[in-house]
């Protein structure tokens, strides 16, 4: 009779160090999963300088940033990353003036002077413009802008810098409107009311205080619209033509970093020079995007801080 | 102001009208049953795309089985574990930043890696691994977010009722949270399916009139050869190349918006 209870306890007792052992197993597995994205990263900025190693040893980093010819398969092969930097720049100074302009416009309406049906509405439209692929916007641009750049500035070629910023401040839009609206929407209704109380109109109230009080927010939208544009590939390997000279006005065409990569990188010889020179124009990029992602989520935490009460 | 503001609204919606409406109006007329399901034929100016259809499913399928445990163990990690110190902060800022990194830098990551590195060759494995990294950001943000919306109330209860913490979360915190999980996850994937650079680089290929018979080996996919129509084979017929592109646009985007619409549909039902 003694021997149940006993039976009992030691099953109870193996149960208890079971559910603490799968406890600790899955705490660790999660400890892990949740350190990995901290992995990834460093191991792409690892990757990127150790393929990169052998160009910035034979050519030196400095001369490949200040060298304005790139002939990589010329001889003498010249590997200079300004025509694609500058190209890179022409591209996204034109998406800026599309993109900054109507997607804060966009979201200031959306948050401030519309109703909740309309709201609704435009998060399924922003949606849909942020689902649609790269590749595609790339192809509606070859079908649609290319023409009608080329026509209406009378070019012999609708390829240019401005047919790819054009493109590519529309993509842009939906992560700029997106982003500014949720920082217009965090600003507290007392602040409004305030402000109506005091006499001003509904426009002096958005212009004078909720845009102000959002300001990190959009900053931090407009930040990463750019990173965006910025990285974006297909679209402007498919649209700007690529020819990597300096260009004198957006109406000629360029060849954009990630454009020469992806062009490229599927001729080259693997680990060879060229190969290298591809990651040290990745590892450029990387550094870009990284420092204007960590300025958008540097202003975006301060921003949740100061609303958080 | 208020008409200036409407103007740049009335410019999205213009714009997003006018990409739906263009390629359904365009893309439409040439789809089939024969397009939908034949392989390509005549230097791919002619026949269907079936061989990319499935060649995207697969890649997509194969990227789902190893991103969604690791995303959403790292969620859970972020939600449920994640004290509040410097190596969290670090962990947000990672995300954050791979969120941002451009899609043509995972693909050199991809290539030195997976594909030379771990000599898993231009394949689907390869291609799925660099969407993985791509698309961990995302999945892991959209579990956070579902589960930091389940009320404590409930992990307080299960807990007073004796589960241990993992058992509270299993058992009681996940379906809670399952409906956001799911639908951030297809939202996530549905983006890795029009990726074009990251695949380009590391596996993709150019014409394979045969389906994919492993993981390692090389596929055609639906934005690779939309590129590749649009672009490096002349006189492709446009009803082809329209095509391609409802497919891909109409899969990528009706995926996305049923999950999107299921989500605010649950979000308004279930009320804590």
């Amino acid at each position: 009779m003694a021997v149940t209870p006993t039976h009992k306890a030691g099953r109870r007792l193996g149960r208890a160090t079971r559910r603490r052992a799968v406890e600790a197993v899955v705490r660790t597995l999660i400890y892990a999963a949740g350190l990995l994205s901290i992995v990834i990263l460093a191991a792409i900025a690892i990757f990127l300088v150790v393929e990169a190693r052998q160009s910035i040893g034979e050519i030196g980093l400095d001369k490949m940033l200040s060298g304005t010819q790139w002939f990589p398969t010329g001889t003498p092969k010249l590997f200079g990353f300004l025509p694609l930097i500058v190209g890179t720049l022409a591209v996204t100074g034109v998406a800026v003036v599309v993109f900054v302009p109507i997607g804060i416009g966009a979201s200031v309406f959306i948050s401030e002077f519309s109703a909740g049906w309309f709201k609704e509405g435009m998060k399924s439209v922003i949606e849909f413009m942020a689902a649609v692929p790269s590749v595609v916007y790339g192809f509606l641009g070859v079908a649609v802008v290319i023409p009608w750049v080329k026509a209406t500035f009378s070019l012999t070629s609708g390829m240019t810098a401005l047919t790819g910023g054009l493109v590519l401040g529309i993509m842009s839009l939906p992560t700029v409107i997106s982003i500014s609206e949720d920082a217009l929407h965090a600003v507290p209704d007392a602040l409004r009311q305030g402000s109506l109380a005091l006499g001003n109109t509904r426009w002096q109230t958005v212009y004078k205080v909720v845009v102000p009080s959002a300001s990190s927010g959009i900053f931090a939208g407009v930040m990463l619209g750019l990173g965006r544009a910025i990285g974006e590939t297909m679209a402007v390997l498919m649209l700007t033509g690529n020819a990597a000279v300096m260009p004198t006005s957006v109406f000629e065409s360029v060849r954009t970093m990630t454009g020469t990569i992806a062009a490229e990188m599927g001729e080259v010889v693997y680990g060879g020079q060229h190969y290298s020179v591809l990651f040290s124009v990745g590892l450029v990029l990387f550094a870009i995007t990284f420092l204007i992602n960590l300025a958008a989520d540097l202003v975006l935490e301060r921003q949740r801080k100061r609303w958080r009460r | 102001m208020k008409v200036v503001t409407g103007a740049c609204v009335a410019l999205v919606i213009g714009a997003a009208i006018f990409i739906l409406g263009k390629i359904v109006i365009s893309g439409l007329p040439g789809i089939s049953l024969e397009f939908l399901f034949s392989k390509p034929g005549m230097g791919m100016r002619a026949g269907g795309i079936f061989p990319i259809i499935v060649g995207t499913l697969m890649l997509v399928t194969l990227t789902a089985v190893l991103v969604l445990p690791l995303g959403i163990m790292a969620g859970i990690y972020l939600a449920e574990y994640a004290p509040k110190n410097l190596v969290t902060r670090l962990v947000r800022l990672s995300i954050a930043n791979m969120a941002g990194v451009p899609s043509i830098v995972y693909g050199l990551f991809g290539l030195a890696v997976f594909v030379l590195l771990m000599q898993f060759g231009k394949s689907l494995l390869a291609s799925a691994l660099t969407l993985t990294c791509l698309t961990l950001p995302v999945i892991i943000t959209s579990t956070e977010e579902a589960l930091r919306q389940v009320p404590s109330d409930l992990r307080q209860a299960a807990l007073a009722l004796g589960a241990t913490r993992w058992r509270s979360i299993h058992k009681v915190v996940l379906p809670a949270a399952a409906p956001g999980i799911v639908t951030g996850s297809i939202l996530g994937l549905s983006r890795a399916a029009g990726e074009t650079a990251p695949i380009l680089v590391t596996g993709a290929a150019f014409f394979l009139p045969k389906l994919p018979d492993s993981v390692s080996s090389q596929y055609m996919s639906l934005p690779y050869h939309l590129y590749v129509l649009a672009t490096q084979v002349p006189n492709v017929p446009p009803e082809v190349t329209w095509g391609t592109a409802f497919v891909l646009v109409a899969g990528v985007s009706t995926v996305s918006m049923i999950a999107g619409a299921w989500r605010s549909v649950q979000r308004r039902k279930v009320k804590w």
